[in-house]
């Protein structure tokens, strides 16, 4: 085992549709321990939230696993029968997403909801479960006695994702996947509910996988970072590892092209544009926009390997040390 | 109130407001959201002004209420001399060709069952009388400007990424040689690495034909990246406007302090824990008495809650609207 | 680029289409996936063969007394059997489709029209317009339709013009309706604005921009109001409202059969089926179509 926690081995997931068979994921190798934080960064289509929805045994039809494993803690969760995933769903790994309001029912006070999750994970009635939704309520910064009472669309959006937090917290999991959780928010509170975030995390030491685009938030709120491109995973190595030396050309390309306040360089993109996943790139997925692609790029795709200790990299440019600067003929 | 810099003005607008009502009752008084309240700015002739703030800012309102798109409720503004609140409804549509805008939203932007040169090539056939292949060279060349190719022409925009139906909508705002651009967050649904080239395509088009860009955005980071000019706006009205040096070296409202406090820096040894705005952000039905951000501000004292600050000059190009600028 | 061949110019004339080719290629994809279509799209196109070639399919002149040959039962002769005047049922059914296009064609033609013309205007300018064109639907709507087509057939005296002009007074609020909550939805989205801010008017906008968008779910409505404009044209067919005989309208032969009931069945039967018939078939087609449309089947 890679990682104690959690260690998704090959992962091969695809989606059945009229345009023909999506790849969506093309063998992700992800892996980490308890209470690590992890941060899964990508754009559009890279197979972020289809990793996530996979680890919550939740790749229903038209998706399927085609090939490789999800091993929580040990254990496979393809062998594990549907009513022990559903038990495992939120008492160990709880989910928050990109849109909290809609990801409450709108017809039912925020209370109930909790507390009826609560209910379900504790296995105790729904009545007796509001104490702890009181607790949770106010532990995620809000006016419990007030907010039990209200329905989802009358919370703003920053107030939905705490409470959204409060109900993925109760149950005190071992994993807290957190899907955009600040994307749809404005700055000031995105960095509200992040602060929030990384106060409840250290506290309770929950592990938390948090899915993000946003090259920021992951470096002020990560241990690791797993760097995915159209459904692999591209590099993988601790936050500073990543941000200090990025090894991978796709990595250092989004690091380019990310603007921040106060440093005024030029800004460089990636060119080309995400390729489409019915009919994916030969090789490495990301050759026909890496400035280094090589012969071998569009033939093989290139494995994840330790590069250097800890510092994991899918990328032919390392993986023959002798050829590091020879004979590169370029395609 | 006059921003001292040595070029020409493009556009001033004057206590622009625009009140949207909410209550439709016939009988209670109606309720209106302020969605821009009493803004006054200009913009100088080739440059880029950047309008930043979070939702409920008034922002996008104030995008296209400066090109009369939304109706103002009251307030003046002047393209060059002439006031376009004066203007009526042909006069407005002609002058139209002048000023364009690009919106936020590549997937809807763009009719869904048009083809490519008739998106791009409309605005010809409304205001020239040309021949359909004058149109068809017009359109090529406009694309080509934006880096899409002839071919593209006879495609429909579902067949395009975010960032070429982008490029679309930036060749059908220049198709006309206009002379202003609103660019209403134009890479907030793109992916970071096509924003960092639409941006810079922007960029260069503004050089290579001299455009004056109002720039909408609540990203600070592309702020810099991109303005020479910028307003912060919270809750319908500007909060401190000056230059970019201004603003981002010699901040002197709370609220921009914080407001740069809040972005994450993508430096994973850069510390955490920075002062940040408390509670939510304000209704505009309802804005605070007094300073608007002092329900929010750290700083606050007796006399925000009672009285509302002006916005005054502090330097040359510098103005802040805070009792107590230059917070520590 | 220098000479173009006309070969060349072919392939470039295709080749430029191909989205829409392609887009065509998945509507009948989708098409053949939806068996209601198929069957629906079947007994229409029967019907539509019929309507052309009646002259050919039916043995007998639909006007020509024949009192030698009355009330005969079904037979070879005469497949479908006689009526009180010896004229042969199946060939007046025959030529009776072809009222039932016409009355269908003219209904769906001036009610999906003005309907939906009158819908985009009030959904796109809203405010004191939609008002008026809104409460005139409403009023339209208070009443049971066939009610109100047979007081505006009463009205105007029975005949086949008249029928067609009752209907259509009667059909349009459906599609104005619809056209309405489209409009509105469609002059809201940002390609609009994006248009208005190029320097369009409101008249060039709304019919070259909002109106295209509006015109598949009136589409569908249409196909499937094509089942109730025959019931409705029947019923006032068969109240004596309508088509005047001999005119072979399906709704009048079944009410001509109406007094042989009990001893010559096949009378009012065989008109009968057809119109249960062409009904369903639209239904189907209408309702296949609605499924093609949606967009959530769609890419």
């Amino acid at each position: 085992m890679r990682g104690n926690l959690l260690d998704v081995k090959n992962l091969k997931v695809v989606f059945y549709t009229y345009r023909g068979v999506i790849k969506a994921l093309n063998g992700v190798e992800l892996w980490m321990n308890h209470g690590e934080r992890l941060g899964v960064i990508g754009e559009t289509g890279c197979g972020k939230s289809v990793t996530s929805l996979s680890i919550m045994g939740l790749i229903e039809q038209p998706g399927e696993i085609v090939e490789g494993n999800v091993y929580f803690e040990g254990k496979s969760m393809q062998k594990m029968n549907s009513s022990v995933l559903y038990d495992m769903r939120g008492k160990e790994i709880s989910m928050i997403f990109q849109e909290p309001v809609s990801a409450l029912n709108p017809v039912m006070k925020v209370g109930f909801q909790i507390a009826e999750s609560i209910a379900r994970t504790k296995k105790i009635s729904i009545k007796s479960a509001y104490p702890d939704v009181f607790k949770m309520l106010e532990l995620v910064g809000l006016d419990a006695g007030r907010v039990i009472n209200l329905y989802p669309h009358e919370l703003s959006g920053g107030m939905a994702q705490r409470a959204m937090i409060a109900m993925a917290l109760s149950s005190h999991p071992k994993l807290l996947i957190a899907d955009e959780p600040t994307s749809a928010l404005d700055v000031t509170i995105q960095a509200q509910i992040m602060k929030l975030l990384d106060d409840l995390v250290s506290e309770m030491g929950n592990a938390v996988i948090l899915i993000t685009h946003d090259m920021g938030v992951a470096a002020e709120f990560c241990d690791k970072i797993a760097v995915m491109y159209a459904g692999n995973v591209v590099e993988y190595a601790s936050t500073t590892d990543i941000f200090d030396e990025p090894l991978h050309p796709y990595t250092k390309g989004l690091l380019k092209a990310v603007p921040r306040v106060g440093q005024s360089k030029e800004l460089v993109g990636i060119p080309g544009t995400v390729p489409d996943l019915v009919n994916p790139p030969s090789g490495c997925r990301f050759h026909p926009r890496c400035s280094h692609a090589m012969k071998i790029c569009a033939e093989e795709l290139p494995p994840l390997f330790e590069v250097k200790q800890g510092h994991y990299v899918a990328c032919h440019l390392y993986t023959r040390e002798g050829e590091h600067d020879g004979n590169r003929s370029k395609i | 109130m006059e921003i001292e810099v040595k070029s020409e003005m493009l556009m001033k607008v004057e206590n622009l407001k625009k009140y949207f009502p909410i209550s439709k009752s016939y009988f209670s008084h109606s309720v209106h959201v302020k969605a821009v309240d009493d803004v006054t700015f200009m913009i100088p002739t080739k440059s880029i002004f950047a309008v930043v703030g979070e939702s409920g800012s008034g922002k996008t309102t104030l995008a296209r209420t400066v090109l009369r798109l939304i109706e103002p409720t009251s307030g003046k503004i002047f393209y060059e001399d002439e006031d376009l609140t004066k203007f009526n409804s042909k006069q407005l549509r002609s002058f139209r060709k002048k000023m364009q805008i690009i919106s936020q939203d590549p997937y809807n932007s763009l009719h869904p069952r048009k083809l490519v040169k008739d998106i791009v090539g409309e605005g010809l056939k409304i205001h020239f009388h040309m021949s359909s292949n004058a149109i068809l060279d017009k359109v090529k060349e406009t694309l080509e400007r934006v880096g899409l190719r002839e071919e593209h022409m006879f495609r429909y925009p579902h067949e395009f990424s975010g960032g070429q139906r982008q490029r679309i909508a930036t060749a059908r705002a220049l198709v006309l040689k206009p002379e202003f651009l609103v660019l209403d967050e134009p890479t907030s649904a793109l992916d970071v690495s096509v924003q960092a080239i639409i941006l810079k395509m922007l960029k260069e088009l503004k050089k290579s034909l001299e455009l004056t860009y109002l720039f909408i955005t609540h990203d600070l980071a592309v702020v810099d990246y991109m303005a020479d000019y910028v307003a912060v706006m919270y809750l319908g009205q500007i909060m401190e406007m000056g230059t970019k040096e201004d603003i981002f070296n010699k901040t002197a409202h709370p609220y921009t302090l914080l407001l740069m406090n809040s972005i994450p820096d993508p430096d994973p040894h850069v510390r955490r824990g920075k002062m940040i705005p408390q509670g939510e952000i304000p209704s505009s039905v309802n804005p605070p008495s007094g300073c608007r951000f002092h329900t929010r501000c750290p700083y606050a004292k007796e006399i925000c809650k009672r009285e509302e600050p002006k916005l005054v000059k502090i330097s040359g190009t510098h103005f802040v609207k805070c009792h107590f600028p230059n917070p520590t | 680029m220098t000479i173009i061949t006309k070969e060349g110019k072919f392939k470039e004339f295709i080749k430029r289409r191909e989205p829409i080719i392609e887009d065509w290629k998945h509507s009948l994809y989708l098409w053949k996936s939806t068996k209601l279509a198929m069957i629906g799209s079947v007994i229409i196109g029967i019907l539509l063969f019929v309507v052309i070639f009646a002259p050919l399919i039916a043995p007998y002149d639909p006007f020509l007394n024949n009192m030698a040959e009355r009330l005969q039962a079904p037979n070879w002769s005469h497949f479908f059997g006689t009526d009180q005047f010896g004229r042969d049922i199946f060939s007046r059914v025959i030529y009776g489709s072809r009222i039932e296009i016409w009355i269908i064609f003219l209904v769906s033609l001036i009610s999906g029209g003005a309907g939906t013309l009158l819908g985009v205007i009030s959904g796109y300018f809203g405010g004191i317009v939609d008002e008026i064109i809104m409460r005139t639907t409403d009023m339209f709507l208070a009443f049971p339709s066939l009610v109100l087509a047979m007081a505006f057939a009463a009205a105007l005296g029975p005949s086949l013009t008249n029928t067609i002009i009752a209907i259509s007074i009667v059909g349009w609020t459906v599609f104005a309706r619809l056209a309405r909550a489209e409009a509105m939805k469609v002059k809201k989205q940002p390609y609009i604005e994006a248009i208005r801010s190029v320097g369009a008017g409101n008249i060039r906008i709304m019919f070259f921009h909002v109106l295209p968008m509006c015109l598949s779910p009136i589409l569908v409505q249409l196909t499937l109001r094509m089942g109730t404009i025959i019931l409705t044209a029947a019923g006032l067919g068969f109240l004596g409202l309508g088509v005047r005989p001999p005119l072979p309208e399906w709704g009048s032969m079944v009410s001509d059969g109406r007094s042989y009931l009990v001893g010559q069945w096949w009378i009012s039967t065989f008109p009968g089926i057809a119109i249960a018939l062409v009904v369903l078939g639209f239904n189907f087609l209408g309702d296949g179509i609605r499924d093609i449309m949606d967009p959530r089947l769609r890419r």
